[in-house]
């Protein structure tokens, strides 16, 4: 009964296959089947955001997950991003904002900003701020981050992103 | 903080989830978005032997337009609330509520169907449904039944489901015409559970309230209506005493548990303060000054 299953999926266009006892998180399959050791692994309990992965469209915690629910899904993880040696757009903005110092949490950072500026094309600098409240990161206090998917999200939606008042 | 050995089974039709819960009892469980039954395995504090997971069955997710209701599948994603232009434009107060619920990409996976059967005290939506009168659609092998949502939370974490039924739909009425709605919480963060939250349901007539509906969350071991702050605002209407005594009175009304966030009587008083400004922002979203 609790015998390990193939589970097939795309993983950043590329159909991939491999064996996941019932119990495996999805974030453990795809870093220890699947070798995507770009996705980090925080928290375990949906709370830190450094998992995230985009499922079907649509950013999920990959700790959230069992890797058999994966099946026939199409996912989108970190190793994607990069065109070679040519960051994503996102990533180039992370670099030039400073947007992240040890870099643990990038993944799930860079994951839950493109699902978040993908969700809207009218953002505000206060739906970021929340949108990206998402994802903890204790190194870099933020600002940087907030900075580059504001530009980002700029850059995608061909308009400047409505600066507003925190009012709570 | 990996899950327990167990076993996941994935029907592919609602006839086929029911007769796994009905032939395994108390050691399967509906396995619904998993936002909060996965962290609970991954802490081994739920350890069943079989989860039936539901993520499969293709026709339990939907928003349907039921005249004078909305009908929302129980495995209907929160996000797909949130972004239903019908909702919003039927039943703001869900909406709005949705939105506050934790994290977008917690949304992604999250169902109105799991999050009320877990009945966290402190999530949204049971406070909603309590506020609009929703009935909540149960089904297993031994047939279907409608539970109204007063009925339907008994304590924390407990609901009027058995073990062997599934929450299948959401029977949400229409907000009347001339009605107002709010759902208004604080967190220490964004996207934390509530340590308070109000949902305001507020009908007016020519300016005066004919039908108040306010239910808290966060702030007991249920969500629960506010039912002597609603009488004060019927009686009294929404001008600035009425509403100072129906906030305390909510106050009054309410038993928080203190725990590491916040004591009982700092709840206690979020309540009272959450209540006002519920009441204030479904009257003006009315169109009714205050």
């Amino acid at each position: 009964m609790k015998a390990p299953r193939t589970v097939s999926l795309t993983v950043n266009g590329e159909t991939l296959s491999g064996e996941a006892s019932p119990r495996m998180l999805f974030a453990d399959f795809l870093r220890e089947v699947l070798g995507k050791t770009g996705t980090h692994v925080g928290c375990e309990h949906g709370v830190c955001g450094a998992c995230t992965v985009i499922v079907d469209g649509v950013a999920a915690r990959s700790c959230l997950m069992f890797a058999i629910q994966a099946e026939g899904a199409d996912v989108q993880t970190v190793e994607g991003l990069a065109d070679g040696d040519e960051l994503h757009p996102l990533q180039k903005l992370f670099s030039e904002h400073r947007a992240l110092q040890c870099g643990y949490c990038t993944p799930g950072m860079l994951m839950t900003a493109i699902d978040l500026v993908n969700s809207s094309d009218s953002l505000s600098e206060q739906d970021i701020k929340v949108g990206m409240s998402a994802a903890l990161c204790r190194c870099t206090g933020y600002e940087g981050i907030i900075k580059a998917v504001t530009a980002y999200a700029e850059q995608v939606h061909g308009k400047p992103v409505k600066q507003e008042s925190d009012n709570g | 903080m990996k899950p327990p050995p167990l076993d996941i089974v994935t029907p592919s039709s609602l006839a086929e989830a029911l007769s796994l819960l009905s032939a395994h009892g108390d050691e399967a469980r509906p396995l619904a978005g998993g936002q909060s039954l996965v962290p609970l395995l991954n802490f081994r504090l739920s350890r069943p032997s079989l989860l039936v997971d539901l993520n499969r069955i293709a026709d339990l997710a939907y928003i349907k337009d039921g005249g004078d209701h909305l009908a929302i599948g129980g495995m209907t994603r929160e996000r797909a609330i949130e972004d239903s232009d019908l909702v919003r434009k039927e039943v703001p107060l869900l909406q709005e509520a949705t939105t506050q619920i934790a994290h977008l990409p917690i949304r992604s996976r999250g169902t109105i169907g799991g999050s009320l059967a877990n009945a966290d005290p402190a999530a949204e939506y049971p406070a909603v449904v309590l506020a609009l009168e929703c009935e909540l659609v149960a089904q297993s092998v031994r047939g279907e039944r409608q539970i109204k949502a007063a009925d339907f939370f008994e304590d924390v974490l407990t609901t009027a489901l058995a073990p062997d039924e599934l929450l299948t739909e959401v029977i949400v009425p229409k907000a009347p015409s001339g009605s107002g709605s709010a759902f208004v919480e604080i967190a220490r963060r964004h996207g934390d559970f509530a340590l308070a939250g109000v949902a305001a349901q507020i009908t007016f007539s020519t300016g005066t309230p004919t039908d108040v509906r306010l239910a808290v969350c966060g702030a007991g071991t249920t969500a629960t209506r506010l039912t002597v702050a609603e009488e004060i605002i019927l009686q009294d209407g929404v001008g600035a005493e009425a509403i100072k005594a129906a906030s305390d009175a909510a106050a009054q009304a309410v038993d928080p548990m203190s725990d590491l966030h916040a004591s009982a009587e700092y709840r206690r008083r979020l309540v009272g303060v959450m209540t006002g400004k519920a009441i204030e922002k479904a009257a003006r979203r009315a169109g009714v000054g205050v």
